[in-house]
């Protein structure tokens, strides 16, 4: 009996705690951050924003949040049920699991599996089934005319992140991602490989639907995508789904360029401050930068955005991952 | 030189950057809008918003029933009935406006001879069903002598222009 709890019941338990310690302050963060864009949308287009719900209508998210329980979920006639209620809690689903190798400080991470970016780089690749089950569960035109975009973008972005990721691999010499992070101790990669940062944020911004990459969505054309059809809970977590992904791009972001939980400066005033702090302050930037980038540009064309995606990224990211292996070589700095 | 200039512009995405530039400025502009229900817009003494009947200040009601702004009513809104009352001077017994079909053009006010009806500076009367926007002559004078105040206010300072 104690070997049953010594090895099976307490580590159990203790997974399920770090779980919950971790989803339930990415469901609030979610929460929040669909507040903190209304805001700063707000604030761009010099408007307000929400105020009269709390003070400042910081309990705006909360009375959303209650709406969409309460109202009533619709499932279309000529749909396929089951897929179609699948859909969403499978986009909910992926956007939580990945958050399993994500480092949030030292040794804070549930799984610190040595693949830990190759799993990352396979959830965020699965992440188009759910929207391309919506649409083609929906049986609307719309719906699966959002996921057919979706489908296609997603395809097309996924190989330049690809390229991007590998450049940071050579770099960092490993594919383990508390690794990646010590590796940039000295040296943050976002400084030596600008360039590629950059593709990658615009790509993760394509990878979550993000304007000015949202043609899937698409309001103004096709009505809200592959999300038409969907009411209350199912669509609250398409919701969800899709801004647990832009944390999650953004922890990404963090991990791959920005020395994910390392202060900026290691030195005393910068040091004193705890790692997952600063994890959470370089997230924040990242999603700052999803807003103001969606505040800024107008959508693409969809010819424009395969044009990006194939004939400018890729190109590109690949002659990066030449020049830095190359550099690497030369100058014999290929991490041990 | 023209080329390597538009190259370089496009690969250091001198365009997007500017861009970005300029919604980060407006983020610190202040607010072209107001947080409305706590706070309020000016409004014109011309503003023409919920009707009011005034009243005489020794509380003699003005309307004399001549009918002229049921006559020039151009959504048809109004609605009067009269009769001499016992002092023998001509007052209505009935005064409607349906405020559903009132466009808000202000010719009733226009047509008044003796300031009666007016537009006021009201514009916060919604309602949740139709029957409450059936304005009968109570609630009109009631109305009126919420807002005789600001009315007359607003009647003087018009005065100068008419």
């Amino acid at each position: 009996m104690a070997e049953f709890w010594t090895f099976y019941a307490w580590p159990t338990i203790w997974v399920v705690i770090q779980i919950v310690a971790i989803i339930v302050p990415l469901l609030l963060a979610v929460a929040y951050l669909t507040y903190a864009e209304r805001k700063i949308l707000g604030a761009m287009q010099l408007r307000q924003g929400p105020m009269v719900v709390g003070p400042f209508g910081l309990l705006q998210p909360i009375a959303d949040g209650l709406k969409l329980m309460v109202k009533e979920t619709i499932i279309p006639s000529g749909s396929n049920r089951v897929i179609f209620l699948i859909a969403p809690m499978l986009t909910f689903l992926l956007s939580l699991v990945a958050w399993a190798v994500i480092p949030f400080g030292e040794g804070m991470v549930v799984a610190d599996i040595n693949v830990g970016i190759l799993y990352l780089f396979a959830i965020s690749s699965l992440g188009v089934y759910g929207i391309i089950m919506a649409g083609w569960a929906s049986n609307s035109k719309y719906a699966f005319f959002g996921a057919l975009r979706s489908a296609a973008q997603m395809v097309s972005y996924e190989v330049s992140i690809g390229f991007v990721i590998v450049t940071v691999l050579l770099c960092a010499g490993s594919l383990n991602l508390s690794e990646i992070v010590r590796a940039q101790e000295n040296l943050w990669f976002v400084i030596p490989l600008f360039p590629m940062a950059v593709v990658f944020f615009v790509s993760a911004l394509a990878e979550t639907n993000r304007a000015p990459f949202d043609l899937p969505e698409g309001e103004s054309e096709i009505t809200g995508g592959f999300m038409v059809e969907y009411s209350a809970m199912t669509y609250a977590l398409f919701f969800l789904g899709e801004y647990a992904n832009m944390i999650l791009m953004s922890g990404m972001t963090t991990v791959l360029f920005l020395g994910g939980w390392l202060p900026p400066f290691g030195f005393a005033p910068f040091t004193w401050i705890p790692g997952p702090v600063w994890f959470a302050l370089k997230i924040a930037l990242c999603l700052f930068v999803f807003i103001w980038v969606r505040g800024t540009m107008p959508r693409y064309r969809y010819d424009q955005l395969m044009r990006l995606g194939w004939k400018v990224f890729l190109p590109f990211s690949l002659f990066w991952v030449v020049l830095t292996a190359g550099v690497l070589m030369a100058f014999d700095w290929l991490p041990a | 030189m023209a080329t390597m200039d538009r190259t370089a512009r496009s690969f250091l995405l001198s365009e997007l950057v500017s861009g970005m530039w300029l919604t980060f400025r407006y983020m610190f502009k202040p607010k072209a809008t107001l947080n409305y229900p706590f706070e309020k817009g000016p409004l014109s003494p011309r503003f023409r918003g919920e009707h009011a009947l005034r009243r005489y200040p020794n509380g003699e009601e003005r309307c004399i029933a001549c009918k002229l702004c049921e006559a020039i009513c151009p959504a048809l809104a109004i609605t009067i009935e009269a009769e001499p009352r016992d002092d023998g001077s001509r007052r209505t017994t009935r005064y409607d406006i349906d405020m559903t079909k009132c466009i808000y053009c202000g010719f009733c006010q226009e047509a008044c001879p003796v300031d009666a009806i007016v537009e006021g500076p009201g514009f916060e009367f919604s309602a949740e069903t139709r029957q409450e926007l059936f304005y009968n002559k109570e609630k009109l004078l009631r109305n009126g002598d919420i807002w005789e105040a600001q009315i007359a206010a607003n009647i003087a300072a018009d005065a100068p222009y008419r």
